[in-house]
């Protein structure tokens, strides 16, 4: 940042802090005195309409009325993101204390500052906070959810989610009845519904809160699923008892059929929600499939249906946050199978951008809310109510593991449960539900201060502490794992190999189920919501191609090779031994005329084929890209001419081709609606192509033979080489020719100064 | 009924509980399934595996049926296949799947990776030589995509060579261009699988129940 350059680096830091505090302080009170504006503005404007004869063209007036709503709302986003960034120059807070809590504070702050100017600060609009704030975290998470550990656990998940939440609803609401029958605490007007009412808002662990605490410690991947996915699920058992329970206490009795009536509510709420949040997924799909011409607007699409899913189930009282989950989940697949990579790579920072500022709001506003929000203090029932939100959990998680614990393959051991109960913290959800008690309740202020307290204290205690806690139990932790081929061939050849081995065992499992569905899925579904003839191409020819795709990004992007792969290993290396071997007279002799004859064209088709491959949209952007490829590979040439050898053995996924051109392997990497199918050929077999003559008449054979004109083929890489040393045609030799030809690093090292190419 | 049956071949059971790890009444009803399979008799075939209906469509079967007769499965140090196997046999093979105990030490955890990773190398590595060549990879991956139909062989050699290569770059490090990277050894094997965490992966659930009779397999499963 040249602004900010200073003579230490701390005090570009401090700086930026000034200025965001000094933008903070001046922000408040414009807001904050904006009542004053509309007056003097409109009354200016009154004036000069009436006496216009006489006063000069107002060249600068002020409107702020006109604009205040939007006004407010950007600076506040705006002051929220500017505190966001501010917590991130610092990085020793940041270690400690998670986000979370800093925004509470932030929010804390900023509501003080407000009351002490004389205004009154705004309280978090349970409107605004369940139709705009809360979508985009739930379909973020709901659309980046990991399928695989999800459907593993789903079992346990929905054990916790349904009945932990009952529990920790019944045992808070009842202990707490029976606390506020005790005389001395003075609470005797509350009777049991309203405790129970309250125990089932406060009873509801918080995904925006989990999503905020785990995300920094990076647990082990299961009890990350088991936390996130109960509070995911658990909305609908909210949902259901909160409504039940806020019905009956204006009635004041219950009945069996009332119970009854719950239960099957229950299951009519979260069913519900799936099913229109799966309708949406499916129509969202079915979409996809048409947009290859309309790239542009594809990300709306998924954004527009998965709300109009999320606004459907609430107009219908159903579950939104499960619909919303269920629409994402649904449509993933195929939507990613058919959108261009730039659409899924706007979904997925959209996605992200919307649930950070979502998150961020949620919690400043808590904090303003706390300062703002009316409050009755008891001490008793607040203290109670936070440990036996503890206690509860504690009790609820040993209880159902141990039981869930018989019908796991894959025991919970003592350190998850730990992980899972303390994980278990309350948010905003719980606050804004609280907020909708009709004031009628005279119990109102003195729950919402309690759910307020119980919030701080899971997100400031547990929240802290999780962390160093997380170190000390010694809690396995995720594995920042690279994506490796081999890794996907082996879990998909278990997953063959474990269905198979269930055949023999003779009963229907798990494996066997999941396997049904995807045969289901592969003939029936995907056939109509896929786009072109995408839907037969495994998934295990699609990861391969994502995973050369990832990392040919990090090659442009960082000009360097992953650091999985060392520089010199390669086809050559592990080809079969039966391909007899020249003699080390005649691979010199080969050498020789491949240095000689090969000097600017291998390089340059080499350089202009290359940086084709690994950029696979032939926009503008690509010779921008070309440029800096280019750049980064003199600096590395030796290691990219290695990749590049990898990578010309990798992509040779074949295409669809009318005349097999022999010596040829075409790349690709996005289908694009592209079809995949073997090629009759067998390995490579050459024959005598005429020689390109110039650099320029490569490249338009390249682009005349391309049925896409975006694909490359690594055509001009072989020809080159074959081409020059056209002596050599024993077709035993070929293929090895061909391997240490391509290997070869002989040129590479004489080439970088005279190859007009390679311009800075 | 099939409790009352397990217990009066205790003795034998007691034998194989031991060494296998399964619980009584897991034997049992693996017992009545393999008679169902070899139609009651002591011995399995090949024949008798292939025609159960489940493993028609996966496109591994003939490899998971072998792995079934491959001696070095049954942990006595033999090699080579079998024409036949015994009940025992079968339930050594079984207890691949049987998953790790909850209270096992680390080094315990790590014995069943091994053997657990051991049966999938024996499982790729059909000529028994030690080590997994390119041509028995490119064969295991164009069996996976066996089913997929028109892509073939072109992509599954692609594929299989990128996971060579991957391997060697992984396990070997630095070689010079004229050394030949043999083939994947089980130390290899091990390395690149690590993080599968294979030993809460390949587990499938026994029963400990008997259900079969319940869900009228009998007659169904031999076709």
């Amino acid at each position: 940042m040249p602004a900010f350059s200073c003579a230490f680096p701390g005090c570009r830091r401090d700086l930026l802090v000034i200025v965001l505090v000094v933008f903070v302080g001046i922000g408040l009170p414009i807001e904050a005195s904006a009542p004053a504006y509309q007056s003097h503005g409109t009354e200016g404007s009154h004036l000069t309409n009436i006496t216009n004869t006489k006063k000069a063209f107002p060249v600068l007036a002020v409107n702020y009325e006109h604009v205040r709503k939007p006004f407010e709302i950007a600076l506040w986003i705006l002051l929220a993101l500017l505190m966001k960034l501010g917590f991130h120059l610092i990085p020793r807070l940041s270690a400690v204390v998670p986000e979370s809590c800093l925004l509470i504070v932030v929010g804390l702050l900023v509501g003080g500052l407000i009351k002490v100017i004389g205004e009154e600060p705004p309280v978090l609009d349970s409107q605004l906070f369940f139709l705009c704030l809360l979508p985009p975290i739930i379909l973020d998470a709901g659309y980046f959810l990991p399928i695989r550990p999800f459907t593993e656990n789903v079992g346990t998940i929905l054990v916790f989610a349904v009945i932990g939440t009952l529990w920790n609803a019944f045992f808070m609401g009842g202990l707490l009845y029976a606390l506020c029958q005790i005389e001395s605490v003075g609470l005797s007007g509350v009777d049991l519904l309203a405790c129970l009412l309250f125990g089932s808002i406060v009873s509801a662990v918080d995904p925006v809160a989990v999503l905020a605490v785990f995300e920094e410690i990076h647990i082990n991947e299961l009890v990350h699923i088991l936390v996130f996915g109960e509070s995911l699920l658990n909305d609908a058992v909210t949902v259901v008892l909160y409504n039940l329970f806020e019905e009956f206490s204006k009635v004041g009795t219950v009945t069996v059929l009332d119970v009854f009536l719950g239960v099957v509510c229950f299951f009519v709420v979260s069913l519900g929600g799936v099913l229109v949040g799966a309708i949406y997924g499916f129509l969202a799909a079915f979409t996809s499939r048409f947009t290859s011409h309309t790239r542009v607007i594809e990300p709306l699409f998924v954004f527009l249906y998965s709300y109009m899913a999320y606004l459907s189930s609430e107009m219908f009282h159903l579950s939104g946050i499960m619909a919303l989950i269920a629409c994402g989940v649904v449509m993933r697949p195929y939507v990613e199978a058919n959108i261009s990579h730039k659409s899924y790579t706007t979904i997925k920072y959209f996605l992200k951008m919307w649930s950070s500022v979502s998150e961020t709001l949620i919690f400043i506003f808590l904090g303003v809310s706390t300062v703002a929000g009316p409050h009755a203090w008891n001490w008793t029932f607040v203290i109670t109510t936070v440990i036996l939100c503890l206690v509860s959990r504690v009790l609820g998680v040993i209880g159902l593991t141990f039981i869930i614990n018989k019908f796991r393959i894959v025991k919970l051991t003592k350190k998850d449960q730990f992980i899972v109960a303390y994980g278990g913290l309350r948010g905003a959800i719980a606050f804004s539900l609280g907020y909708l008690l009709s004031n009628s309740h005279q119990m109102r202020n003195l729950f919402l201060t309690a759910i307020i307290t119980v919030i701080f204290f899971t997100v400031f205690v547990q929240g802290m502490t999780i962390r160093p806690l997380v170190e000390l139990l010694a809690v396995k932790k995720k594995k920042e794992s690279k994506p490796s081929i081999n890794e996907e061939i082996h879990t998909e050849f278990l997953d063959h190999l474990l269905t198979g081995v269930e055949g023999v065992c003779g009963h229907y499992g798990h494996y066997h189920w999941k396997e049904k569905l995807n045969r289901f899925n592969k003939t029936y579904v995907k056939r109509w919501l896929i786009a072109g003839e995408n839907f037969k191409e495994p998934e295990l020819i699609a990861f391969y191609r994502k995973m050369e795709l990832k990392q040919a990004i990090m090659m442009v992007e960082s000009g360097q090779l992953p650091s999985v792969l060392p520089s010199t290993i390669s086809m050559q290396n592990i080809q079969p031994r039966a391909i007899p071997r020249v003699s080390k007279k005649r691979e010199e002799e080969i050498r020789r005329i491949l240095r000689a004859n090969l000097q600017n064209n291998k390089q340059k088709m080499r350089s202009r084929s290359y940086s084709r491959h690994t950029l696979f949209d032939a926009d503008e952007e690509d010779n921008v890209s070309e440029v800096r490829l280019r750049k980064t590979k003199m600096e590395m040439e030796r290691r990219v001419s290695v990749m590049e050898r990898r990578m010309s053995h990798y992509l040779t996924v074949p295409a669809n081709r009318e005349s097999p051109r022999p010596g040829v392997r075409r790349v690709r990497f996005e289908s694009d609606n592209q079809v995949f199918s073997a090629d009759s050929f067998p390995t490579v077999h050459f024959e005598q192509p005429s020689p390109p003559s110039t650099p320029d008449a490569v490249s338009l054979e390249e682009e005349e033979e391309e049925e896409v004109p975006k694909r490359p083929s690594l055509k001009a890489d072989i020809e080159g080489p074959r081409g020059n040393a056209s002596d050599n045609h024993q077709g035993e030799l070929d293929y090895q020719r061909l391997a240490r030809c391509l290997s070869d690093p002989g040129p590479n090292k004489d080439k970088e100064d005279d190859d007009p190419f390679m311009s800075c | 009924m099939g409790a009352l049956q397990s217990l009066s071949d205790e003795p034998e059971y007691r034998e194989l509980a031991e060494k296998t790890g399964f619980s009584f009444e897991q034997i049992g009803i693996l017992h009545k399934r393999f008679k169902q399979l070899s139609h009651n008799e002591d011995m399995l075939r090949r024949a008798d595996l292939d025609t159960i209906p489940d493993l028609a469509c996966n496109p591994i079967r003939t490899q998971i049926i072998e792995a079934f007769f491959d001696k070095r499965n049954f942990h006595q140090n033999g090699d080579g296949t079998v024409e036949e196997i015994s009940f025992e046999e079968f339930l050594v093979v079984m207890s691949h799947f049987r998953p790790p105990a909850l209270n096992m030490t680390e080094e315990q955890r790590e014995k069943v990776r091994r053997e657990k990773l051991r049966f999938l190398f024996n499982m790729h590595d059909t000529d028994n030589d030690g080590t997994i060549t390119l041509e028995e990879y490119r064969h295991v991956v164009e069996e996976l995509l066996s089913r997929s139909g028109a892509l073939g062989k072109e992509t599954a050699k692609g594929i299989a060579d990128a996971a060579m290569l991957e391997v060697a770059s992984i396990s070997m490090g630095h070689m010079e261009p004229d050394e030949f990277y043999e083939g994947i050894t089980f130390e290899h094997f091990l390395k690149i699988l690590k993080d599968i965490e294979i030993e809460t992966k390949m587990n499938i659930r026994f029963l400990n129940m008997d259900t079969t009779t319940l869900c009228n397999r009998d007659s169904s499963s031999i076709r």
